[in-house]
């Protein structure tokens, strides 16, 4: 893992520093409200319905033991025993108190974590592939390119007040994990034919009130043109985005308004300028930085006690085949520890488990924990012949749910029950359909399923790739909830499709049921997924399913 | 044409602790719903609001007039947003449910 040199390290103090006495200043009176919100969000803190919420960033979601226990720390002192994880690969706590937020800031800086740009019209935490380093399908582990994109971003002084927030994501791996076709800039390693490793460069996309996939604006770029190539397009969003209209300012509207021929002929023209003025520092430090990211050394062990374990147990076996990926080292798997039990709220955990799951990391997962968009913590490195010890102590603390990919491992977004920009609340009606299904006990039969509910347009909870997504609304003071239908967030990007009229937080858990009873029965094989028989079918036949009594009025 | 005013309570929250507070009828900050004044016309509302404003930057942060109800025990939130942040999350009995506030 990357370690902070003396820069980073004093940059992250100095920064606690300063803002210690700007919440004293604050206090006392110095500052107005208008003039400490700037300051504060720059900081990761903001206000929300029922108190504060600082958001921590966890670059590229990778995170050590010891990290993980210093985010139980904070959440035991200064919270509420608790963090919710998020669809940006970051933390949120729900309760901190203004006057302990320096301390909570400091606590974070020694353990080399902060919560700098996960606020404000900046370039945000930067997120990778959960998988990243592990992935058997992966050509290079992509966190170091992402480490280098934070030490550039991180107080780029041209970049500090673009027209909107700017989100990057990056993958190592062809099986796009981490939604790369919805942020504004998702670069996708790739080989040439020479077989040269590089990346897709990918601009423009994005959810929100207007979803878009991103578009290729470089189908082949050399890995060593990496930064010069990505500070040119953010230099050209800086001068050609827009500042009169804050919903037509993200980089996707610009790349829509100016063609992305347009684009890609102003960022080459530009690429062409930085170019120039790289001396090839950044690929002296990106080769130090890659040190730091060498793979751990894997051991060798009999694999009998885990053969044994699969064989003989149901719940282990059940367990492996849903949570337990391939790894690109032989006897080796990715765990993935499920923040969705059934009926719980999506994403958190509470300092307890945060503890158990670094002190697994430690014992038997090369010290590394990775937190993924999807709102589950990873274990990237474990021998195989350790998954029954693993499973055994997940199940104990509460974080043995085997529903990783199936219908109840929903993302959901804090919703009204936290959010002060939200417009419904997205937690309960996540708490009732994961309920509801195992109560069902279909989720296994069902498959691969993603739902996904956010609690307003903004999208944080990634409704629009969802295969059912679900939108939050306040329709004449009532909570409303839309359905999507068709959304994919992979490398077959696509924006689901509204289904048709809302329904009310009493319907939709219903509404969602007799989708999932038509799939079942519509499917043309165990085999085909619920999205796949979407695509093969078109939406019709899940229209009918959702809206019986139309289909009534009409025959 | 203006529309026809409904009532408000005046609403935000505590600068150091992030809790959800009223103004009450004497002018001070509670945290119970039932306790704050309500405002029955235009300008005694926007009144309130510009002196927390200008002069209760100390002690409030994110003020502004919420629609509210005349209640048997006190105004009572029109809005659900409102009543959440009356009561507090729906996942947890946190905020003002588990400290007994949130009537």
């Amino acid at each position: 893992m990357y370690k902070y040199n003396h820069f980073d390290e004093a940059f992250v103090r100095e920064r606690v520093a300063q803002f210690r006495a700007q919440v004293e200043r604050r206090i006392e009176g110095a500052l107005t409200e208008d003039e400490f919100k700037p300051l504060r969000l720059m900081n990761g803190l903001y206000l929300q319905l029922h108190a504060y919420m600082l958001r921590v960033a966890i670059p590229y979601g990778t995170l050590a033991s010891r990290q993980m226990r210093q985010l139980a720390y904070i959440a035991e002192r200064w919270d509420k025993g608790y963090g919710h994880f998020t669809t940006r690969q970051n933390i949120q706590y729900n309760w901190p108190k203004l006057r302990d937020v320096p301390d909570m800031l400091a606590a974070l800086a020694d353990v080399e974590m902060h919560a700098i740009q996960t606020s404000g019209n900046t370039i945000r935490n930067v997120t990778a592939d959960h998988f990243a380093g592990a992935a058997a399908d992966e050509i290079a582990d992509p966190r170091p390119v992402a480490e280098l994109l934070r030490q550039w971003s991180t107080d780029h002084p041209e970049f500090q007040f673009l027209p909107r927030k700017f989100k990057i994501a990056i993958t190592g791996s062809p099986n796009d994990r981490a939604v790369t076709k919805a942020h504004d800039i998702g670069l996708r390693m790739v080989r040439n034919d020479a077989g040269e490793a590089g990346f897709e460069v990918i601009v423009g996309g994005g959810l929100g009130r207007t979803p878009m996939v991103g578009k290729v604006i470089r189908p082949f770029l050399p890995a060593a043109d990496l930064l010069p190539y990505v500070e040119a397009i953010v230099s050209v969003y800086n001068v050609l985005g827009r500042r009169d209209n804050k919903y037509k300012a993200r980089i996707k509207i610009t790349v829509h308004e100016n063609g992305i021929d347009t684009i890609r002929d102003r960022v080459e023209e530009r690429f062409r300028e930085l170019r120039a003025e790289f001396s090839g520092q950044d690929q002296d430090l990106l080769a130090e930085i890659e040190a730091a990211f060498a793979p751990p050394a894997f051991r060798n062990a009999p694999l009998d006690g885990y053969t044994l374990a699969y064989d003989k147990d149901p719940v282990f076996r059940s367990w492996v085949d849903t949570n337990v990926a391939a790894h690109r080292q032989a006897n080796y798997a990715i765990v993935s520890i499920s923040l969705k039990s059934h009926g719980k709220t999506p994403g958190d955990a509470t300092a307890d488990q945060m503890r158990v799951m670094a002190d697994l990391a430690e014992k038997y997962g090369h010290d590394e924990l990775r937190i993924s968009h999807e709102q589950n913590v990873i274990l990237p490195h474990v021998h195989k012949s350790d998954l029954p010890q693993i499973h055994a102590e997940l199940l104990a603390a509460g974080l043995g749910t085997a529903n990783v990919g199936l219908i109840s491992d929903i993302i959901a977004c804090p919703g009204m029950d936290y959010c002060a920009l939200a417009t419904a609340r997205s937690i309960p009606i996540a708490q009732e359909i994961s309920t509801r299904f195992d109560e069902l006990k279909l989720e296994h039969e069902i498959g691969a399923l993603k739902i996904k509910i956010s609690g307003c347009i903004n999208a944080c909870g990634h409704h629009h790739v969802g295969h059912i997504g679900i939108l939050g609304l306040d329709r004449a003071g009532v909570e409303n909830y839309q359905i999507t239908l068709g959304g994919d967030g992979t490398e077959t990007a696509a924006i689901g499709e509204r289904a048709g009229p809302g329904f009310s937080a009493d319907e939709i858990v219903p509404a969602v049921e007799r989708l999932v009873y038509a799939y079942l029965d519509l499917r043309a094989d165990p085999e085909e997924t619920f999205l796949q028989s979407y695509r093969r079918l078109g939406a019709a036949p899940y229209k009918a399913a959702l809206y019986p009594e139309t289909k009534a009025n009409a025959a | 044409m203006s529309r026809k005013f409904t009532p408000k309570v005046l609403t935000g929250n505590r600068l150091l602790q992030g809790d959800v507070v009223w103004m009450a009828s004497d002018g001070t900050w509670t945290e119970r719903m039932a306790a704050a004044r309500l405002f029955l016309e235009a300008e005694d509302a926007q009144a309130a609001l510009d002196q927390a404003e200008k002069n209760q930057q100390d002690q409030i942060v994110g003020a502004y007039l919420a629609d509210a109800s005349p209640g048997g025990a006190g105004p009572e939130p029109t809005h659900f947003r409102e009543a959440f942040r009356r009561r507090g999350p729906s996942n947890y009995a946190h905020g003002k449910q588990a400290e007994g506030t949130h009537v």
